[in-house]
């Protein structure tokens, strides 16, 4: 009551209220802290980046008659395990906004490691999905060839309809790239600096295990330059993230399922080939 | 952080929510596999409308925007809102050009 009535005198400019003070309590226009609002605005540009990748792939698949549908029931399997993946994920991780706010700060990291790992398993299943369709012929110029794709199940679609191929990877290597972010970002609030090796070693061991016909042995680059990115984040302004920045970290995530939830159906599920 | 987001709800509604949207996509996964509308235009449409329910969810629930400021969360939504309306009428006309012309 007496905090309210402070923040009451200040914004109105009454007695009691501090002229050095006074802007520390003016309300938001939004409501909310900046970080909040400075991500939401992030998140409505992000989601129309995401919205003209998938304008792309519907077009696309409108003026493109026939189009190819190359997802058995194994692959159909696999994105619903991926969705169930993303969708847990967000569970934690608002499970992990309320250990923020309450000040727990083993089970935030906890959650937040959760998350992660949910999150990875999307990632690796992702990319086995890739791997498989590549194998079989699906491909763009510029992709290693795998021994046995040239004359793969889907060798033919990569040359008749290349537009397939080129909206699928399009906007299935933002998403993944999207949920790549995000766990190093998740990371990166968890651990902060012990974060650093373990990402580090990750980079390595993907590079050296992963074989160098397969696209991932390049695209594992990425964890490297996240690297690069979070160390100077952390070494140049290191603070102790609070609920704050879970919450804002939070916001980011839900984000990327949210984008599954169209892509999956879009993509997947209107390009079904069971038998 | 008395500027954090307050929610007087508790844990088991956010619990309650990840079941609805397990359900929902097993539901779509459902239509998918067993191709039960023939007409892809009818099949895209109700994809489409599980898809926005799920998304409502996430973004009320787990983003909170339901417990936002109505200032913030109607700016939001009607700017995204309004630019895929406008996307949609630049491009999808156009689509379906092509094929009545024959190219």
């Amino acid at each position: 009551m007496a905090e309210a009535a402070i923040e009451h005198d200040a914004v109105h400019g009454l007695p009691g209220s501090s002229h050095g003070t006074a802007g520390e309590f003016e309300a938001p226009f939004f409501g909310a802290y900046s970080k909040k609002v400075g991500m939401w605005l992030f998140l409505a540009s992000d989601s129309l980046t995401f919205g003209a990748l998938l304008f792309a792939f519907s077009y696309n698949r409108i003026y493109t008659n026939p189009w190819p549908t190359p997802f058995h029931a194994q692959s159909i399997a696999n994105a619903t395990i991926m969705t169930a993946c993303l969708l847990s994920s967000s569970l934690t991780m608002v499970l992990g906004v309320f250990a923020s706010q309450r000040g727990d700060r083993a089970w935030t990291r906890n959650w937040l490691l959760a998350t992660m790992a949910f999150g990875t398993a999307f990632i690796v299943l992702h990319g086995m999905e890739w791997s498989k369709l590549i194998g079989e012929g699906l491909t763009l110029p510029g992709f290693p060839r795998p021994a046995g794709a040239a004359s793969g199940e889907l060798a033919d679609v990569s040359k008749a309809v290349p537009q397939f191929a080129a909206t699928f990877f399009g906007l299935t290597a933002m998403h993944m790239l999207h949920v790549t972010i995000g766990v190093i970002y998740l990371g990166v609030v968890a651990l902060r600096k012990l974060f650093l090796p373990i990402l580090g070693a990750l980079w390595l061991a993907g590079f050296l295990l992963i074989p160098s016909d397969n696209v991932f042995h390049y695209g594992i680059h990425a964890l490297l330059i996240g690297l690069i990115l979070a160390a100077i984040i952390l070494f140049l302004k290191p603070k102790d993230y609070d609920a704050h920045d879970v919450e804002v970290s939070g916001l980011y995530w839900h984000f990327v399922d949210l984008v599954w939830m169209f892509i999956f159906p879009l993509v997947y599920l209107m390009s079904t080939r069971i038998s | 952080m008395h500027d954090v987001a307050k929610h007087d709800d508790s844990k088991g509604q956010y619990f309650w929510v990840w079941g609805a949207l397990l359900v929902l996509t097993g539901i779509e996964v459902w239509l998918g596999y067993n191709q039960v509308f023939s007409d892809p235009r009818r099949m895209l449409e109700v994809l489409m409308i599980l898809s926005i329910i799920k998304s409502a969810l996430i973004i009320g629930y787990f983003m909170h925007l339901k417990f936002e400021k109505a200032i913030m969360r109607w700016m939001l939504v009607i700017s995204v809102v309004a630019c895929f309306i406008i996307m949609y009428f630049f491009f999808f006309p156009d689509a379906g050009r092509i094929i009545r012309l024959g190219v």
